[in-house]
């Protein structure tokens, strides 16, 4: 075992939130990270990708939609069918979708305005591999800047998102609760970040990894990530004691 | 794609004074234009001319009076106007470039792409130097709220900063939006960029090198933007619309491209000299370029990366097509460079070669289509300078015999609170920086909730400072002092941060200067400037004049924006605009005197612009800020906020809600004193501070001020659900909170 988690964190033409997910994870975190350039097709041996905010081919046409369609993505997608854990933040969660490695669509803001402010976001599932180190229920700070960050999915996916508990945050007010005034983006019953299935892609609007730093007085996206270091350290754990096992 | 050498030359018409005219040139002007070239010059270099002898290139009629301006010493690494953008040392290797413009024009037209390609502009001129820009802001004025074709302009700027500058990927974190009939039609646009390079790594805007290899990068070469240069040095008439096409198209997606290329190409080491391509497209940075390295430049249009087939070699070279560069580049390195380029799926066309003839020599299509001196054509070099009349405003008479005593104390004071929170001069600007991405690069500390945006240098816990600042309705009563007084609450306001002011960007924004009393507003502003920069030492790194700024009305107030740099050496002692815990006890550092003259309560309430701007002695000025450092320093400062518009009421209101999560209330004592209440609460005396501290804190802090001379006292204590001022005012904080809140949204749901 390597001792540290490696990230790789995917930089397309127009990203501009990958610097801050490096930064977040290697500086602050202490973990390994690398940049993985769209015309690549060499993961380099990451154990969790972050498919970061920004503007990827400039959102024209629509955003995620061509991004998906780059060298990288198509490794990126093999990764996380064989159960890697992929994360994509802002943009990124727009890519996901467009890869069809989420379900639904996220559509323009319900005031048709950019927004970007800290909201509260409650903690809806805490046995995943990105929540682990929170409580269920539990109120994060962290904020959004988007212009289309209103999800919205049929009634049917609704629904089996709910049953397979895959709806990881919600945004809420003040004291936790679930209200359309507490809503930055008008999203489909609040909807901030899902998972798969599996419970190994997350998707996500607000942007944990702005919140990591202690000089800019918010740490609450650290629990995110570190959730992610917990999941990937004791999976290798796992993955070594057994190799080792098989060895004896 | 096209290359220009699909274009044809076409029948170029007759170059006469006529025309020259027409071209905006005088008749002097044209008349040295023959001189210098011993011909008729041709179709092309009459454009080259009028482009770079414009108000906008040429500061012809402001570069006599901003040489008086303090322009070197203290951390400049560069003297104003050397260069792309100001560069000052913080220090620990950095340096910081910073710079702010204007887009005025374009935005009054085209609101949404004119303050897109305004952002677009100023961040091209800091990662020019190679610094990668980690901090936008940006000072916008408009006119009544009330006035249907303000929403609109104000709603397009506002959108078009934050596409711009969300999709470039760097956060919006200072700015401020005023209101005022006087900018109806004719908004102003200041946008400002603030870069970090390490000492040695900043590249240069100065062409050198005989044969080296000039290349055009970035975006292809349309026909958008042309004359954008000379629409900016006239005034806003009804005409303008068809000036429509002058403005520019902006992509930041490109933009984002061209950054992370230009850094990796300039680290490279084979780039001699660059400098982004705005006004006047090739022929500015062509000229320019040459000129500061006393250089000559053959250029070949047939080369030009073109978008559109056709163009003729006028147009190719005054297109102000975005998001370009022009690169000169180390003879031999010139694939390096190139693949670089490339990699970021950008454009990299040699477009020709350095020469030691200090003529820009351009051909297309086989035929030598200008050949004018490079020098001859810049500011500092052959281009006019004008010291034109100035006469005192008539309209000084009238403002300055203003009898306060006249006006009627109203009687209910609370009322009054309430009416200027809702002011839109005073109400939340969220609905604007809401649009904007604050947070992107993960270095933005107190976000919107104190005085001036602190942003963190990582690997550090030092953090730059910024804020931009100008209350033009003093400087309409007062050029002189209300100039000073731009650059003193810019600096107050970053002092409030902890934060200690180091230089200065300027942008200012006139009327018609052909005018005398409009000349002498500026010559007076400049003048006020100078004295302030000078008693605080921050000296001038450079900026931008915006004349013309008129309406058919007349023209806007005088707007001298000032930009201000300040270095904070602990970014965990910042303290925010809002009052923290309930029982820390309110400070007021300075002197009241009930200045009403020129205040918002003036203006808002009794609908009165008149009387003199308030007075500012700079000495106490730079003590009361050096005090707020040392106490801040000092951790013994729980919030800190200036008094500025609305006067010490509306200071101590908005302590009370800066922090719409967690509002606090707060009893207050006035001192004793025989000054009328309306003026004690609203009149706006400068070198004010409003403090919050722990009780336990509070002798130290008082001690602290008497050794420094500087009057201070306890007017208050934190705490409750009001702001209360006995006999005077009790208002409900989140009364206060959400008529400063809904001000701006409401004024725009309701449709005129």
């Amino acid at each position: 075992m390597r001792g540290k988690v490696k990230f790789g964190v995917v930089v397309f033409p127009g990203s501009n939130c990958d610097h801050d997910a490096f930064y977040a994870t290697n500086t602050i975190l202490g973990q390994e990270a690398v940049f993985l350039w769209h015309k690549d097709t060499d993961l380099q041996d990451v154990d969790a990708i972050i498919l970061p905010g920004g503007f990827s081919y400039g959102d024209y046409l629509r955003c995620g939609a061509i991004a998906r369609f780059s060298p990288i993505m198509k490794e990126v997608v093999d990764f996380a069918r064989a159960g890697g854990i992929v994360i994509g933040i802002c943009n990124g969660f727009q890519v996901l979708l467009e890869a069809g490695l989420l379900p639904g669509v996220l559509l323009r803001n319900a005031s048709l305005r950019f927004v970007c402010r800290t909201i509260n976001l409650r903690v809806e599932n805490n046995k995943t591999p990105f929540t682990s180190r929170c409580q269920k229920g539990e109120k994060l700070r962290i904020p959004v800047a988007h212009g289309e960050g209103n999800y919205f999915t049929d009634a049917a996916t609704l629904a089996s998102l709910e049953k397979n508990n895959q709806i990881l945050f919600r945004y809420c007010s003040e004291k936790g609760e679930i209200t359309e005034q507490a809503n930055p983006n008008g999203s489909l019953s609040n909807i901030a970040g899902i998972m798969n299935e599996e419970g190994t892609v997350m998707g996500l609007m607000p942007h944990p990894e702005r919140v990591v730093d202690p000089l800019l007085r918010n740490t609450d996206g650290r629990k995110i990530l570190d959730s992610i270091v917990d999941y990937c350290m004791s999976k290798a754990g796992h993955e070594l004691s057994l190799t080792e096992l098989d060895r004896r | 794609m096209n290359s220009a050498s699909s274009g044809v030359l076409q029948e170029e018409p007759v170059v006469d004074l006529d025309l020259a005219l027409k071209h905006g040139l005088s008749q002097e002007e044209y008349r040295e234009i023959l001189e210098l070239l011993g011909r008729v010059p041709t179709y092309t270099e009459l454009g080259i001319y009028s482009v770079m002898w414009s108000e906008h290139c040429s500061y012809k009629n402001s570069i006599a009076v901003l040489k008086t301006l303090p322009r070197s010493g203290g951390r400049l690494m560069v003297e104003a106007g050397e260069e792309n953008a100001g560069l000052v040392d913080i220090g620990d290797g950095l340096a910081v470039a910073f710079k702010i413009e204007s887009h005025n024009h374009p935005s009054a037209v085209e609101p949404y792409q004119g303050a897109a390609t305004g952002v677009g502009g100023i961040m091209r001129d800091i990662f020019t130097m190679g610094a990668r820009p980690i901090a936008a802001l940006n000072s916008l004025r408009f006119g009544s709220l009330e006035d249907s074709r303000t929403k609109y302009l104000f709603k397009g700027v506002v959108k078009g900063i934050g596409d711009y500058g969300n999709s470039f990927g760097v956060p919006t974190v200072a700015g401020e939006v005023y209101f005022d009939k006087s900018y109806n039609e004719n908004p102003l646009v200041n946008a400002m960029a603030v870069g970090v390079v390490k000492h040695g790594e900043w590249a240069s805007a100065i062409a050198k090198g005989v044969d080296n290899p000039v290349l055009i990068v970035g975006s292809a070469t349309g026909r958008d933007g042309i004359h954008g240069a000379t629409f900016a040095s006239e005034e806003i008439s009804e005409e303008s619309e068809a000036r429509r096409p002058s403005v520019q198209v902006g992509d930041p997606f490109t933009e984002k491209l061209l950054l992370e290329a230009t850094l990796e190409a300039i680290r490279s080491g084979h780039v001699v000299g660059i400098q982004d391509m705005g006004a006047a497209g090739i022929t500015c940075s062509t000229s320019e370029m040459s000129a500061r390295g006393k250089v000559g430049m053959d250029i070949n249009l047939d080369l030009v990366p073109a978008r559109e087939s056709g163009m003729s070699a006028y147009e190719l070279l005054l297109s102000e097509s975005q998001e370009r560069m022009l690169v000169v580049v180390e003879k031999g390195y010139e694939n390096e460079v190139t693949a670089i380029f490339e990699k970021w799926d950008l454009h990299a066309q040699i477009i020709g070669k350095v020469t030691n003839t200090e003529r820009v020599k351009v051909r297309y299509c086989e035929k030598l289509v200008a050949d004018v001196p490079a020098e001859s054509l810049v500011l500092g070099g052959g281009a006019p300078v004008y010291v034109r009349e100035a006469e005192e405003p008539g309209y000084l008479k009238r403002t300055r015999f203003f009898d306060e005593s006249l006006v009627p104390i109203p009687s209910d004071l609370g009322s009054v609170l309430l009416r200027l929170m809702s002011s839109p001069n005073i109400a939340s600007k969220h609905f604007v920086y809401e649009q904007y991405d604050q947070s992107v690069r993960t270095n933005n500390v107190v976000s919107s909730q104190a005085d001036a945006a602190v942003i963190l240098l990582k690997k550090s816990i030092k953090g730059l400072a910024l804020k931009t600042d100008c209350n033009s309705r003093y400087v309409y009563l007062n050029p002189y002092i209300g100039g000073a007084i731009a650059v003193a609450e810019a600096a107050r306001n970053v002092a409030c941060v902890g934060g200690t002011p180091l230089a200065i960007t300027n942008c200012l924004n006139f009327g018609n200067p052909h005018k005398p009393e409009i000349y002498w507003q500026f010559k007076e502003a400049v003048r006020g400037i100078g004295d302030a920069c000078k008693a605080l030492g921050t000296p001038v790194t450079g900026g931008n004049v915006s004349f013309y700024n008129e309406n058919p009305e007349g023209a806007v107030f005088p707007t001298p924006v000032i930009g201000m740099l300040g270095l904070v050496e602990d970014v965990t002692r910042c303290p925010s605009a809002s009052f923290q815990d309930v029982g820390d006890l309110i400070v007021l550092l300075g002197k009241t005197g009930g200045h009403i003259g020129g205040s918002e309560y003036l203006a808002a309430i009794h609908k009165e612009v008149a009387g003199d701007a308030p007075q500012l002695f700079l000495d106490f000025e730079r003590n009361v800020q050096q005090l707020v450092i040392k106490l801040i320093q000092a951790g013994l400062v729980k919030s800190a906020h200036d008094c500025s518009d609305g006067g010490l009421a509306v200071a101590i209101a908005e302590c009370c809600i800066a922090n719409i999560g967690n509002v606090r209330g707060a009893s207050i004592t006035l001192p004793e004193s025989d000054i009328r209440i309306d003026s004690q609460l609203f009149g706006e005396d400068q070198s004010r501070v409003i403090l919050s501290l722990d009780p336990k804190s509070v002798h130290h802090a008082l001690e602290m001020a008497r050794d420094a001379s500087i009057p201070a006292s306890v007017i208050g204590r934190v705490g409750g659900e009001s702001l209360r001022m006995e006999g005077v005012l009790d208002l409900a904080v989140e009364k206060i909170a959400e008529v400063h809140r809904g001000c701006i949204e409401n004024k725009l749901q309701h449709f005129t």
